[in-house]
C-alpha cells in the first residue's frame, strides 16, 4: 500500500506527495500528458526531441545538470508514444534545487538554437545507433504502419522518418512547448524524506506563478476495427529468419487490457510458460520466442515474435504459433496456470515497489490515467480475471481479421 | 492569493553532499555448518527477498572455452527428478525468480520472491546444486540457440568491437580477453560438464549472500538445505598470465558491415585492480573525463558537437586486472573527429589542473550518487558482494568516501600525466 497526499495549484498543477522517511534521499517526478500520439504527422520524432531540448537551459537557467549535479542530484527523461516524464534523484536536504529548476523549465525554456542544432544531431545519432545500425531495427516503424493506418501509433517515438529531425524549426518547437508544457497538463510528484506541508510550501513557491495555459484536448483519431488479416514480407540483411505477428488489443483503462496482459503471460512469461515450452524446447521451431503486449494508454497491440530456428520454414512456425492460440481458444486454462500468471504479478508489484523512483513514476503514471490511488488496486484487478475470461478474450483477439503478420527474412 | 515572487536566477542554497555523513549498514554473518559463509542485509519495507549462492566456478577455472558458462547455464535444465519445464515451473508458480549467471572467477544462482515463499523455493535449489544432470537434449538445444544468437551479434559492430579491444588487453587466452565462435559451441560435450559441474557446484567452493526483509527462520532454513553440502570454503583466487600480442598504442580499423551508417569506438589501456593505491582517486578523475552526464567527453562529443548519442569512459569491472575503457558508437564520417576530440581531452586533462568548481561538482556528484545508491537491501548487499569478492572490506567504503571529499586537482593531474596518455591506449574503430 503506497500512501500518498494530494494537492492541485490554482494553475491547474496537480501534485502528489509520497513520504518515505528510511531514506535519506527525495525523488521529484514530472509527468507531461504528451507523447509522440500527439505529434502532427508531417513532424514526427518531436516529442522525444522536445525531451532533450528540455536540458538545453531554461529561460532563468543556462545550465540544467551542472547545478543538479552540484546538489549531488542525478536526472533522466523518458518520452513514450503517450506521456514524457522527467525525474530526479537527489538528497533530501537540496530538494528545493529541483523544484527551482524544474519550475523553471516548466515557465519557459531558452529556445537556442545550438542547443536544436546540436539536440537534432544527438538524436539522429540515436535513431541510427538503436533502428538503422541494428539487425531487426526497423522492425516496429513496418509493424506500426501495417497494424495502424489511422492512430498515430503508427509511427515510433523516434519518429517516422530522419528527415523529420532534421528539419525541426525553433517555431516548432516553441509552439509544441507552450501547447504542451503547461502545469495544466502536467502530475508533479514528489517522494522520500520530505513533509506534505513543505512540499506545499514549495510547489507554491516555485510553480504557483507559472501561467496555467490553454489546457490541451486530446481528440485523436481512432483505429476502426480492423476486418481483415494483413501481411508483410521483408528481406533484410539478417542472419536468422524472424516471424512477428499483432493482433489489436484494449485501452490502458479498459478492465480487458488486464485479461490480455495475463494471456502474454501464460504463452511467454518464463521457462514454463506454453510458447517456450512447446516451441522452442519441444517442437525446436524457434531459437527465442516472446508474447508481450505494447502497454500503451490508447487500444495497443499484443505480439509474438521469435527467431526461427535455422532451416525451418517460415509458414510451418507460423502453424506451430497457430496449433497454440487454438489451444487458447478452445480449451481453458487451468486452476494452477492462472494462479501462477497472478502469482507472478503480485511479485512483480512487490519488486517493483521496492524502489523510491519506481513509486514516484507510478503515482504519477496513475494521476495522470486518471487516480494515482489506482496503483494500489492493480492486483485486485488481476485477480478478478478468470479462466472463462481468459477463453472468451483469447477468441476475441485472436481472430485472423485482428491479425497483422511480418515475414522478416534473412537474405543471406 | 498573496504571491511569493521568487527571483529565478538565484539557485536555492544547497548543503554540499560532500558534508553528508555516509554509513554503510554493515552485514550479519554467519556459518553454515559445513563452513560456507552467509552475509545478510535485513532491511527494507516490503516482503521480498533474495538469495545469492556464488561458485568459484567462472570462466577463470575451465580448461576449455565454454565449459563453465554451458553448465551454469544448465543448471536449471534438469534434475534426476525433475524436467526443466518442472523446475522452470515450480519456481514460476511461487511468483519467483531464478536466475544464473557465469562471470570470470564466480558464477551464481540467485533467488529472489516474496518472503511467504521460501520454504517451497530452497529446496528445489538445493536439488540443483546437488542432482543437475544437465542432459543431452538440453545441452543441443543450448548449443543451437546460443550459436543462433551469437550470428545475430556478430552483424553489431558494438560487439565485435567490444570482443577485439578486450583481446588486445589480455590476449586471447586470458579470461577476460577470449571468446566464443560456433565452432567452440559445437565442441562442447556433455561428459566435461559433468565433471565441471562435479567439481565446482557439487564439491565446490561456495559463499551466500541474503537481502531483504529476512524471515527469522532464515538461517535455519540455509543449513538444513545447504549446511550438510559437500561444499567448502576455499576461495583461492586464479591469477592468470596476461598474453596479449598486440603492442601498447596500436591502431586498429576492422571492417564489419559496409553499411553501417555507424561505427564502434573503443579506446583501452591496462589498468591496475581495486588494490593498486591510484585506484579509487582515479575514479574521480574518471568521472571528470567520461564517467557522467556532465563529464568532460559528453559535454564536448555530445552536448557541444552532437557526433553521438552517449560517450563513456570507465575502469572495467574485473577482480585481477583491469583496463581504462573509452567506448562509444558515432556517425561514419564523424568517428576520426571523435577519437581526435577524446585525445584532445586526454591531453587536457594532462596540461591543466581541473577547476575548483568543476572539482566540487564532481564530488558532490558522486557523494550523491553513493548516497542514492545505498537504497534499499539489494543494493546495499550487492556493494558488500563486491568488496568481498575483491577481498576488500567496509573500510574501503570509508577511503572512497574520504578520498572524493580530499583528493586534489595537482593530483588528479598527476594521475592524468600517468595514465591517460594517448600513446599508451589500444585505439579500434570497427565499421
Amino acid at each position: 500500500m503506497i500512501r500518498f497526499e494530494r494537492f492541485v495549484l490554482a494553475n491547474g498543477l496537480k501534485a502528489i506527495v509520497h513520504q518515505d522517511t528510511s531514506t535519506p534521499m527525495a525523488v521529484m517526478n514530472i509527468m507531461y500528458d504528451v507523447g509522440a500520439r500527439d505529434e502532427d504527422p508531417t513532424r514526427t520524432g518531436f516529442a522525444h526531441l522536445f525531451e532533450h531540448l528540455m536540458f538545453g537551459g531554461s529561460i532563468n537557467i543556462p545550465s540544467y545538470d551542472g547545478p543538479l549535479q552540484m546538489a549531488g542530484g542525478e536526472n533522466n527523461a523518458y518520452t513514450s508514444n503517450d506521456v514524457t516524464n522527467y525525474y530526479i534523484q537527489l538528497p533530501a536536504e537540496n530538494l528545493e534545487t529541483a523544484f527551482w529548476l524544474e519550475s523553471d523549465r516548466m515557465l519557459s525554456l531558452a529556445f537556442g538554437e545550438k542547443s536544436l542544432d546540436v539536440q537534432r544531431k544527438v538524436v539522429s545519432e540515436e535513431f541510427k545507433e538503436h533502428y538503422l545500425n541494428k539487425p531487426y531495427g526497423d522492425v516496429w516503424h513496418k509493424m506500426r504502419e501495417l497494424a495502424y493506418k489511422v492512430h498515430p501509433y503508427r509511427w515510433m517515438t523516434i519518429g517516422k522518418e530522419l528527415s523529420h529531425i532534421e528539419n525541426a524549426k525553433l517555431d516548432d518547437v516553441k509552439d509544441f512547448f507552450f501547447k504542451h508544457y503547461r502545469p495544466a497538463n502536467a502530475v508533479l510528484v514528489v517522494a522520500g524524506n520530505v513533509t506534505v506541508e513543505k512540499i506545499k510550501e514549495l510547489a507554491e513557491k516555485w510553480f504557483g506563478d507559472i501561467p496555467s495555459g490553454e489546457k490541451y484536448v486530446r481528440d485523436l483519431p481512432q483505429e476502426p476495427e480492423q476486418t481483415e488479416a494483413r501481411k508483410l514480407e521483408v528481406k533484410a540483411d539478417v542472419p536468422i529468419d524472424a516471424f512477428y505477428k499483432c493482433w489489436h488489443i484494449y485501452p490502458r483503462k479498459d478492465k480487458r487490457y488486464y485479461i490480455a496482459d495475463l494471456i502474454t503471460e501464460i504463452l511467454s512469461g518464463g521457462g514454463s510458460s506454453r510458447l517456450f515450452q512447446s516451441l522452442v524446447k519441444e517442437k525446436k521451431l524457434f531459437s527465442s520466442i516472446e508474447c508481450y503486449h505494447t502497454g500503451s494508454l490508447d487500444a495497443g497491440t499484443l505480439v509474438i515474435e521469435g527467431k526461427l530456428v535455422k532451416g525451418v520454414k517460415m509458414e510451418e512456425a507460423e502453424k506451430a504459433v497457430e496449433f497454440e492460440l487454438e489451444k487458447m481458444r478452445t480449451e481453458k486454462v487451468t486452476a494452477a496456470e492462472l494462479q501462477k500468471v497472478k502469482n507472478k504479478v503480485e511479485s512483480l508489484i512487490a519488486f517493483e515497489d521496492m524502489s523510491l523512483t519506481n513509486r514516484a513514476n507510478s503515482l504519477a503514471f496513475y494521476e495522470l490515467l486518471g487516480d494515482a490511488d489506482q496503483m494500489n488496486h492493480e492486483l485486485e484487478k488481476y485477480n478478478v480475471v478468470t479462466a472463462e475470461d481468459i477463453l472468451n478474450e483469447s477468441r476475441i483477439i485472436f481472430r485472423p481479421e485482428n491479425s497483422n503478420t511480418l515475414y522478416y527474412y534473412s537474405k543471406n | 492569493m498573496e504571491m511569493i515572487t521568487v527571483d529565478r536566477k538565484i539557485a536555492p542554497p544547497i548543503i554540499d553532499a560532500v558534508n553528508f555523513h555516509l554509513e554503510l549498514k554493515p552485514y550479519e554473518k554467519f556459518e553454515l555448518d559445513n563452513g560456507v559463509p552467509v552475509y545478510a542485509i535485513n532491511a527494507g519495507a516490503e516482503e521480498v527477498m533474495m538469495v545469492e549462492m556464488v561458485f568459484f566456478a567462472g570462466n577463470c577455472f575451465e580448461e576449455k572455452n565454454l565449459i563453465a558458462a554451458a553448465t551454469n547455464f544448465l543448471l536449471k535444465n534438469g534434475t534426476s527428478k525433475k524436467k526443466a519445464f518442472q523446475i522452470n515451473e515450480h519456481f514460476e508458480y511461487y511468483g519467483s525468480f531464478l536466475n544464473r549467471a557465469c562471470y570470470n572467477e564466480t558464477s551464481t544462482i540467485t533467488l529472489h520472491c516474496l518472503n511467504k515463499h521460501i520454504g517451497e523455493l530452497l529446496p528445489v535449489v538445493e536439488e540443483l546444486i546437488t542432482d543437475s544432470i544437465l542432459p543431452e537434449e538440453e545441452l543441443a538445444i543450448f548449443k543451437q540457440n546460443q550459436k543462433q544468437r551469437l550470428s545475430v551479434s556478430l552483424k553489431k559492430c558494438e560487439f565485435v568491437a567490444s570482443r577485439l579491444i578486450d583481446t588486445y588487453l589480455y590476449g586471447e587466452n586470458h579470461p577476460y580477453g577470449k571468446y566464443t565462435t560456433h565452432e567452440e559451441y559445437d565442441a562442447v560435450n556433455r561428459e566435461e560438464l559433468l565433471a565441471y559441474f562435479d567439481k565446482f557446484y557439487r564439491h565446490g567452493n561456495c559463499m551466500i549472500f541474503a537481502a531483504g526483509k529476512l524471515p527469522a527462520e532464515l538461517f535455519q532454513l540455509l543449513n538444513k538445505h545447504f549446511g550438510k553440502l559437500s561444499l567448502g570454503n576455499n576461495f583461492q583466487k586464479p591469477a592468470n598470465e596476461v598474453s596479449s600480442t598486440k603492442k601498447i598504442g596500436e591502431k586498429f580499423k576492422i571492417t564489419n558491415d559496409p553499411n553501417g551508417v555507424q561505427g564502434a569506438i573503443r579506446i583501452a589501456r591496462p589498468f591496475p585492480n581495486r588494490h593498486h593505491p591510484d585506484f579509487q582517486k582515479s575514479m574521480v578523475l574518471n568521472n571528470i573525463f567520461g564517467g557522467y552526464f556532465g563529464s568532460r567527453l559528453m559535454s564536448n562529443i555530445r552536448e557541444d558537437k552532437g557526433y553521438t548519442y552517449g560517450i563513456h569512459s570507465y575502469v572495467q569491472d574485473h577482480i585481477q586486472r583491469s583496463a581504462w575503457m573509452i567506448s562509444t558508437e558515432a556517425g561514419k564520417d564523424v568517428l576520426e573527429a571523435t577519437i581526435s576530440e577524446v585525445y584532445k581531452e586526454m591531453k587536457r586533462l594532462n596540461d591543466e589542473p581541473v577547476g575548483e568548481q568543476e572539482l566540487q561538482l564532481v564530488r558532490n556528484y558522486m557523494m550523491g550518487t553513493i548516497l542514492g545508491d545505498l537504497d534499499g537491501p539489494f543494493h546495499i548487499i550487492a556493494r558488500w558482494k563486491n568488496y568481498i569478492l575483491n577481498g576488500l572490506d567496509g573500510n574501503y567504503f570509508y577511503k572512497a568516501i574520504e578520498t572524493i571529499r580530499t583528493v586534489s586537482a595537482e593530483e588528479l593531474q598527476q594521475l592524468a600525466k600517468k595514465y591517460l596518455n594517448p600513446d599508451e591506449f589500444y585505439e579500434l574503430v570497427v565499421v
